[in-house]
């Protein structure tokens, strides 16, 4: 048996069809993952990403330590509320894990992995030498997504005025506290919605208020999809301890400037750099019948080889999409071996559906 | 609980298989898979006139999960695939019994159909 989160009953009681996700017992979907996928595109859903750790950092090293732990600058982060997507690096640029960093009035809130929360606290712990910085593990903490053109209408007219103020006001990529619910207009799905992080004991309820209010549960094989689509990375598919930011799309999440901001990986990345960044991270369109699938072996011609990182069917696009790790020079054309035939593909921006608009 | 009509016979693995009044044998997969596989958003159809023997490897379900490969349940001749799946692969979900993939003109119905699990052995296969 896997973990839980508080609603792990009421995704049974909503029969839930289960998958480990992490080590974590998760809703996979709850009939059928396509539908669930459109109603996000269409309207919006609930997901239950419970799993996912919340680590507050307070102390007046607070940010001086985020700055030497992480590959984005939080310097950059100018109000409370203000947010910015992070690596956290190994020395030889590997990536330990991906983040979401929002600036609080206390200090920091790192919302990180459901599989890598153990080892992220360990690595951070590890790296605390020097600074006064205390880290809290807010295990106790739930945290809903509301995903979908229609999300923050929806959700605006479930909760307290005060926080229906706060939804609308909220800026794309913002996160504020409102009394013990921290609201963020934040998502992994490429249409607008919430991210809402609250007291273990109120997910519940509020969960069934929305599924109440007609609000679909959604489970992780469409949020799987809708990442997917959005061209949005998973940590344990694209990103690993083995691959830099920079061969993974991830390049605009460094900040190079100051030069003089030691961030940890930051003399790995200039050496790469200075080398020659050797692949990149792209997207694929099969134009035929068929499923690309990860680890698949894409072939381009004069050029070489690379591989699937995740592959499955686009419910939005009606055909098979990738994001795959390709040589440099790779042009718009490749192949890719299915079953032992080899099958064309169109190489693309990977990012394959945005605000439920197709962009390939 | 999934349906298991009591007039087919199933493979172990998944496939059902219909002896029609023309001696053909209708092959699909069961409502359990179905269910387990999730989505089907792709079918690989075999191609007509390709001969199996029981168990040889007859195609494959691609859902948005993971792709399938599916058997066939008996020995024989593919004389029919349904093209219909092509346009329309979620009718492997919607109607597992109803949609069919492939017809082989058997070689020895008899003998292999018995060779199959009635509808009270593939209960008990799936655990159910």
């Amino acid at each position: 048996m896997g973990q839980r989160t508080p609603l792990f009953d009421l995704h049974l009681a909503l029969g839930a069809k289960l998958v480990d996700f992490g080590g974590w017992d998760m809703p996979l979907h709850y009939g059928s993952q396509v539908e669930e996928h459109h109603q996000v595109r269409r309207d919006c859903g609930i997901f239950d990403v419970s799993h996912m750790h919340v680590i507050d950092v307070s102390g007046s090293g607070a940010k001086p330590w985020l700055q030497h732990l992480l590959a984005n600058d939080v310097g950059r982060l100018q109000s409370t509320g203000r947010a910015l997507y992070s690596a956290m690096l190994d020395t030889r640029g590997g990536i330990v894990d991906d983040m979401i960093v929002y600036l609080t009035d206390e200090g920091y809130r790192l919302v990180v992995n459901a599989a890598t929360g153990a080892k992220d606290m360990a690595w951070m712990n590890a790296h605390l030498a020097g600074f006064d910085v205390q880290l809290t593990h807010r295990s106790e903490l739930a945290m809903l997504a509301i995903q979908g053109p229609l999300a923050r209408h929806k959700i605006a007219e479930l909760v307290t005025q005060a926080r229906a103020e706060l939804i609308h006001t909220l800026k794309p990529f913002e996160g504020q506290q409102q009394g013990d619910w921290f609201i963020a207009r934040t998502g992994y799905t490429g249409e607008d919605g919430l991210e809402i992080i609250l007291p273990s004991d109120q997910a519940c309820s509020f969960f069934n208020d929305m599924v109440g209010a007609g609000i679909s549960p959604i489970g992780l094989g469409a949020r799987d999809t809708l990442r997917l689509e959005a061209g949005m990375n998973l940590y344990g598919q694209e990103i690993d301890e083995q691959v830099s930011p920079l061969i993974s799309n991830m390049a605009w999440t460094v900040a190079w400037t100051p030069a003089d901001r030691d961030f940890i990986g930051r003399k790995a990345l200039e050496a790469e750099k200075a080398k020659g960044v050797e692949s990149r991270l792209v997207g694929l369109v099969l134009e035929e019948r068929g499923v690309l699938r990860a680890h698949q072996v894409v072939r381009i011609a004069e050029v070489g080889e690379g591989e699937i990182t995740s592959g499955s069917f686009s419910p939005t696009l009606s055909k098979s999409i990738a994001l795959a790790r390709v040589p440099m020079a790779t042009g718009d054309r490749a192949e890719v071996e299915i079953r032992g035939k080899w099958y064309p593909v169109r190489v693309v921006q990977p990012t394959f559906v945005r605000h439920g608009k197709a962009l390939i | 609980m999934s349906n298991i009509p009591a007039d087919l016979r199933f493979a172990e693995s998944h496939e059902w298989a219909r002896l029609e009044a023309d001696g053909s044998v209708t092959v699909g997969i069961s409502d359990h898979a179905q269910e387990a596989l999730g989505d089907v958003v792709f079918v690989e159809l075999a191609e007509v006139g390709k001969t199996f023997a029981a168990g040889d490897q007859a195609g494959v379900v691609e859902s948005v999960k993971a792709a399938s490969d599916i058997y066939s349940p008996i020995a024989g001749e593919v004389v029919a695939v349904n093209e219909e799946l092509d346009g329309s692969p979620e009718s492997l979900n919607s109607d597992p019994y109803g949609a069919w993939i492939f017809k082989l003109k058997p070689a020895d119905a008899q003998a292999d159909l018995a060779k199959l699990l009635d509808a009270a052995g593939y209960k008990a296969a799936i655990g159910e």
